[in-house]
């Protein structure tokens, strides 16, 4: 059963017969294509519409893509810098919470006034940015924290210098933890990117967010489910991306990738 | 033969945690250099508190604890602990290199003395595994080989062979005498084992709980190396029933 072949056919398999049933409804009920339109138009919709809805696919991945790592960039950093200095970090922790617990989509409307129309991008990217960088943040606090103390005590009896037990030592313990906080980030910066864009709103935009706006305006549901398809998809790449990356680092040490044989 | 000069001496060393628990009261103990001393006692007596305070861990809030052959403490001191404590996202080559590294020795020339290592505790061919593919036995030879690796004069251990099933903490036991008799780096071996201290031990230190003291100090003079036969001799009943009968004097006070 946990056959790679079985992992992809079976959820494939249930796509299939998902689209082949949501065809079939449509055709029988007649329902119009402005309240649900059948898979095969909504396929026709992304192939007329391809150049518009790649460009704007690109602008959204762009967009995210710069957040996330910026994001990874910024928390890893700060988080360093916490376990360097527990002042820094009593001072400065519940202020990352505040700005974690602040509904993005009630902030938007300010930063994107602050930053100016005619860069609705930079808004978009600080926005996404904001909700990618926390759990990053807390993860890699917690993993530099979560070093075995033995051996700690090991570096100290050696006398390993601070930027050594860093190195050597709190960064690698914090390894699990960080990959699974860009796990979260990754799919945070997406959704970031997309409600700062809803929220910008004007044709300033002009990510996958707009085009779904912008076709829900014109009632091309078609389109919609299009550019709708296109972000699962991102959404769908970013996560095994990232899902692969950490494999790829944990597969010899760590429970969570290691491969048991049963 | 003259008795070695002492490398360890213990004046009264006490300590008391925040928490109010005494974990040592007034120790006194002199450890010479080579010997091989074992601390036996129940949970809760002190005996790794001891251990970390020789290890220079934790500091003692009360008494001396001085370095009469060599002034200060050893820079180099061989730590093995309960758990094999490896690092789990490095191969076994890395983890027997650490101590080294952290010394700022550069791998090509420590390279030599990590294989060495491997080679004395029987590792040769694991130096590219990761320590999870490795049984707890052999990841415990690791700990030993990084303690080594550094050739310590000084050697010490907080139960390192409890986790591990009886056969295989008997070879370990084997292998360990073998190692300190062909170095004489000297060491201090905490243990909860009575078979196992006299087995390994020219001298077993009886510690008592609540609060953590000495209670006996009992020399060992079976010559080494020793093998089954000692395991099965006389002498070692005798000497087992004596660390035992100690032990139950200090539990009953």
């Amino acid at each position: 059963m946990n056959s790679r072949f079985t992992r992809i056919l079976v959820p494939l398999l249930v796509g299939i017969a998902f689209l082949a049933l949501w065809e079939g409804l449509v055709r029988a009920s007649g329902v119009k294509p402005f309240v649900l339109p059948a898979p095969t138009v909504i396929a026709d919709s992304l192939v007329q519409n391809f150049a518009s809805l790649m460009a704007s696919l690109w602008v959204t991945f762009r967009v995210t893509l710069a957040a996330f790592l910026l994001a990874v960039v910024g928390g890893v950093g700060l988080a360093i810098v916490f376990s360097q200095n527990r002042l820094i970090e009593t001072a400065l922790f519940p202020y990352a919470v505040a700005l974690q617990v602040t509904p993005v989509v009630s902030i938007a409307p300010l930063i994107i006034i602050w930053v100016g129309y005619d860069r609705v991008e930079v808004a978009v990217l600080i926005l996404a940015w904001i909700v990618a960088f926390f759990p990053i943040l807390s993860n890699t606090t917690l993993g530099l924290r979560s070093a075995d103390h033995n051996l700690r005590d090991l570096f100290r009896l050696y006398g390993a210098s601070r930027r050594q037990v860093l190195t050597e030592l709190q960064l690698p313990s914090a390894l699990p933890y960080i990959l699974a906080g860009m796990k979260i980030s990754g799919g945070l910066a997406l959704i970031g990117a997309v409600v700062a864009e809803f929220v910008a709103g004007s044709g300033a935009a002009t990510g996958l967010a707009w085009r779904i706006v912008e076709a829900g305006n014109r009632l091309d549901i078609p389109r919609m489910f299009a550019a709708l398809f296109l972000l699962s998809t991102l959404g769908i790449c970013i996560f095994f991306a990232l899902t692969l990356l950490e494999r790829r680092l944990l597969r010899h040490w760590h429970e969570s990738a290691v491969r048991r044989e049963v | 033969m003259t008795k070695p000069a002492p490398l360890i001496d213990l004046a009264g060393i006490g300590k008391t945690y925040g928490s109010g628990t005494v974990a040592l009261a007034g120790v006194d103990a002199t450890i010479r250099e080579g010997g091989f001393v074992s601390l036996v006692g129940p949970s809760g007596c002190g005996k790794s508190t001891l251990l970390r305070i020789v290890a220079g861990l934790v500091a003692p809030d009360k008494g001396a604890l001085s370095w009469p052959a060599s002034g200060a403490r050893p820079s180099d001191i061989g730590f093995v602990f309960q758990d094999a404590t490896l690092m789990p996202w490095a191969r076994v080559a890395e983890n027997v290199y650490l101590p080294l590294k952290l010394k700022g020795i550069a791998k090509e020339k420590a390279m030599p003395r990590v294989r060495d290592a491997l080679a004395r505790v029987g590792l040769s061919d694991f130096a590219d595994a990761f320590p999870r593919e490795l049984s707890g036995g052999m990841k415990m030879r690791v700990s030993i080989a990084r303690a080594l690796v550094t050739e310590p004069p000084l050697l010490l251990m907080d139960e390192p062979f409890a986790a591990l099933d009886e056969f295989t903490r008997e070879k370990l036991d084997d292998d360990l005498s073998g190692l300190w008799l062909a170095h004489r780096f000297t060491t201090v071996f905490v243990t909860h084992s009575i078979y196992e201290s006299v087995y390994l031990s020219e001298r077993v230190l009886v510690m008592g709980a609540r609060p953590g003291r000495i209670l006996a100090d009992i020399a060992i003079d079976a010559p080494f190396p020793r093998g089954r036969a000692f395991r099965e001799s006389q002498p070692y009943v005798e000497i087992c029933a004596r660390v035992s009968a100690a032990l139950r004097e200090g539990a009953a006070i």
